[in-house]
């Protein structure tokens, strides 16, 4: 008991010296969220040390905030509250919300010089996309990625298919499946072909599926979805088949936080992931893996997703700045391109892709490069006002349609009917 | 009593009185006030909207479905842990070999982080690999996705909920059981009872007391459920396990809507307050202290 009060007692002197000595410096707050494997709380910690050493006036201490659920949920509430942090990672789709919340500043108010103009620019067009709103742009890409697919070149090998091949259609991606789902001798299913994760976030794969059948989810402003567009069923319908019709999917729900694992156990022979799960699915998978584009319906096509770095509205002056120095500091090509390389995020930048390093490493390790190819198929992720609300309808569409409770057509009919009911006070 | 007395009656009181005004009436008044109002917003200020929030509770089919799981749950958790519990404490009671074993084995789910379970639990139910697969597997069944099926979600939730609950109540039971005088459990045997008379005549009557504030702990366990949601389902699949605070949490910190979230607590808070009342003055009638 002495003993803990002193270490007490000793916490609460260096506490108090420590804060003396940050009360000449711009106090930067800054929320983060881990949604991919890996030691992500680490190299944030290291980048946050590596700016403060060469910023001596200003402090960034970074504060890990759970997933993107938890932190937009916690900067809010501290917003709400009258204390936001200084800056923020939260889902690029959370810009409306953040903007009707009137919590956030745009990036446009710190950019003067012909520099930051360029630094701007450099981004690629796709990852900004989300975060321009009303001829402004609210925050700045950084842990960003697109869905691809993974598979198993030892199971392709086993079914007698092309290790080297990923499938290039959805009726390739199909046939391919059926090929690569075993079955034991009492007609239990071993392994899987293709898995599509439901949980959480199903609306974010599925739109990998609508975009491939050539149809946008919402308008630009965010006032009108289109979820009962017939397109959209078919998709969908694609989707439940998989299990259904074809038997080469789990059925149910499948978990997002298990599908990397049911990939490295062998249960499944192709996921769609985000590319975000690269690095921790290199480390850990005990055989040859590949990384291919979303095969095409009508077209190619993906989600870009993943995080943008916002600056908030109640800072002082000051910690905006130094906000907005951390934030050019993070996306210079050089640290994103690192960042890339130890996570499997996609760095923002052509430049970053310019660098040597990455050269490099896209050389060595060509499914890097999938994700950056895939932009120029990328579109906006599904975001709307009242986006978490809007979001759950469709959610719950699709969770209803793929565990049978409703058919295709009658869970996006009723996600529309609830999404234009949320949406109507915003037209 | 002196107004002197009197002064100092009411400063011993003060430090409880504060903390319980600040932190329980206060809150419960302001969030019934909320519940009239709409929610502020950065541009629109919060404006009385008179039972508005209510109708659209009525209207709110997640709501119902919220509200339908949480009685299934609360029916199924209630009944099967304060069981479990007793007939564990009775166990464990008795001399029995490796008793201080057997009663920390069954305490232990209380002590570990809620969190942390269900992550173990999400991994107990996923299909193809996970421990009920695997058991599954040994007696040939087919597989199973415990979390992803409609059907089989709020079951996997309860069956968690009730591991964890068990152990928690045992340790109540096996005190008032140690509590009980010796003597009666000779005179028993003296009298020639069986175990089954004793139990029902002697003991169950002395655990009432205990088992009145077990039921007002289970009660409220049972709606205040959330953290094996969060992280096991989600509320999914389709709402199939969506509780009513889950419920409360997603329309008040996700879709931040104040006014609505507001109502949904005060009748929340309404139904705790019926049963703990029902619980009180009905069952304790039945209690012999």
């Amino acid at each position: 008991m002495k003993h803990s009060f002193a270490t007490c007692a000793a916490a609460v002197a260096l506490a108090l010296g420590a804060s003396a000595v940050q009360a000449q410096s711009t106090e930067v707050p800054f929320y983060f969220p881990v949604a991919v494997g890996g030691p992500i709380t680490k190299i944030i910690d290291q980048f946050a040390t590596d700016f403060n050493k060469e910023n001596p006036s200003i402090k960034v201490s970074p504060i890990y905030a759970g997933s993107y659920q938890d932190t937009i949920v916690k900067a809010l509430t501290a917003n709400k509250a009258g204390t936001p942090p200084v800056a923020s990672v939260l889902l690029s789709t959370d810009t409306f919300t953040l903007i009707d919340e009137d919590a956030i500043v745009p990036i446009d108010n710190f950019v003067k010089t012909p520099e930051d103009k360029a630094w701007l620019g450099g981004f690629y067009k796709a990852f900004l996309l989300n975060g321009q709103i009303g001829g402004k742009t609210w925050g700045v890409p950084f842990q960003r990625s697109t869905v691809v697919l993974y598979w198993n070149k030892e199971l392709f090998k086993e079914a007698g298919l092309d290790p080297n091949k990923a499938p290039q259609t959805w009726a390739e991606m199909t046939s391919m499946a059926q090929k690569l789902t075993r079955k034991d001798a009492s007609g239990k299913v071993m392994q899987y072909g293709v898995q599509i994760p439901s949980s959480g976030f199903p609306y974010w794969l599925f739109q990998g599926l609508t975009t491939q059948n050539d149809v946008i989810l919402a308008n630009e402003a965010g006032t009108q979805t289109k979820f009962d567009d017939p397109k959209v069923i078919e998709a969908l319908q694609y989707w439940v088949d998989l299990s259904k019709k074809y038997g080469v999917h789990p059925s149910g729900i499948v978990e997002w936080g298990t599908t990397p694992k049911d990939f490295m156990e062998k249960k499944v022979a192709m996921i769609w992931t985000t590319t975000g799960n690269l690095t921790n699915i290199r480390t850990n998978a005990k055989f040859d893996f590949g990384v291919a584009m979303l095969p095409a319906g009508k077209k190619r096509g993906s989600p870009t997703g993943g995080g943008n770095f916002f600056i908030f509205k109640k800072a002082t002056p000051a910690q905006q700045e130094a906000a907005f120095k951390f934030a050019k500091w993070l996306t210079q090509p050089a640290r994103a391109a690192q960042w890339g390389i130890d996570t499997g995020y996609v760095a923002v930048s052509p430049a970053a892709w310019d660098t040597p390093a990455l050269k490099k490493y896209a050389a060595e390790f060509a499914p890097a490069a999938v994700a950056r190819d895939q932009l120029q198929y990328a579109v906006a992720e599904l975001s709307t006002h009242d986006n978490q609300r809007v979001t759950k309808a469709f959610n719950d569409g699709l969770q209803a349609a793929l565990t049978g409770s409703k058919t295709a057509e009658a869970a996006m009919k009723d996600a529309q009917k609830e999404a234009e009911r949320l949406l109507r006070s915003y037209k | 009593m002196n107004a002197q007395k009197q002064a100092h009656a009411w400063l011993l009181l003060l430090p409880a009185l504060t903390l319980l005004v600040a932190f329980t009436h206060y809150p419960a008044i302001a969030t019934l006030i909320d519940s009239f109002m709409s929610t502020p917003k950065p541009y629109r200020a919060s404006v009385f909207v008179g039972i508005d929030n209510y109708a659209a509770m009525v209207d709110d089919p997640i709501f119902w479905q919220a509200l339908r799981n949480n009685l299934w749950f609360a029916l199924a958790t209630i009944p099967l842990s304060v069981g479990l519990a007793l007939a564990m404490a009775l166990w464990v009671n008795g001399k029995i070999a490796g008793r201080g074993f057997l009663r920390m084995a069954y305490f232990t789910p209380t002590v570990l982080p809620m969190i942390a379970v269900a992550n173990i639990w999400l991994f107990f139910y996923t299909p193809s690999y996970g421990l009920l697969e695997q058991i599954g597997n040994l007696f040939g069944l087919p597989s199973q996705n415990w979390l992803g099926d409609k059907a089989t979600a709020l079951g996997a939730i309860t069956a968690v909920a009730i591991w964890k609950e068990a152990g928690f109540f045992m340790i109540f039971y096996l005190a008032a059981l140690q509590g009980i005088n010796p003597s009666l459990r000779e005179a028993a045997a003296i009298e020639g009872a069986s175990r089954w008379f004793f139990f029902r005549r002697v003991l169950w009557p002395l655990l009432m007391p205990t088992t009145i504030f077990v039921l007002v702990n289970a009660v409220i366990n049972a709606f205040r459920m959330v953290d094996h949601v969060v992280v096991m389902t989600r509320g999914g699949p389709d709402n199939a396990t969506t509780l009513l605070l889950y419920h409360l949490y997603e329309v008040g910190f996700k879709f931040w809507d104040q006014g609505y979230a507001a109502a949904v607590t005060v009748v929340l808070l309404a139904a705790l307050a019926t049963v703990a009342l029902v619980q009180f003055f009905v069952l304790d009638r039945k209690a012999h202290y």
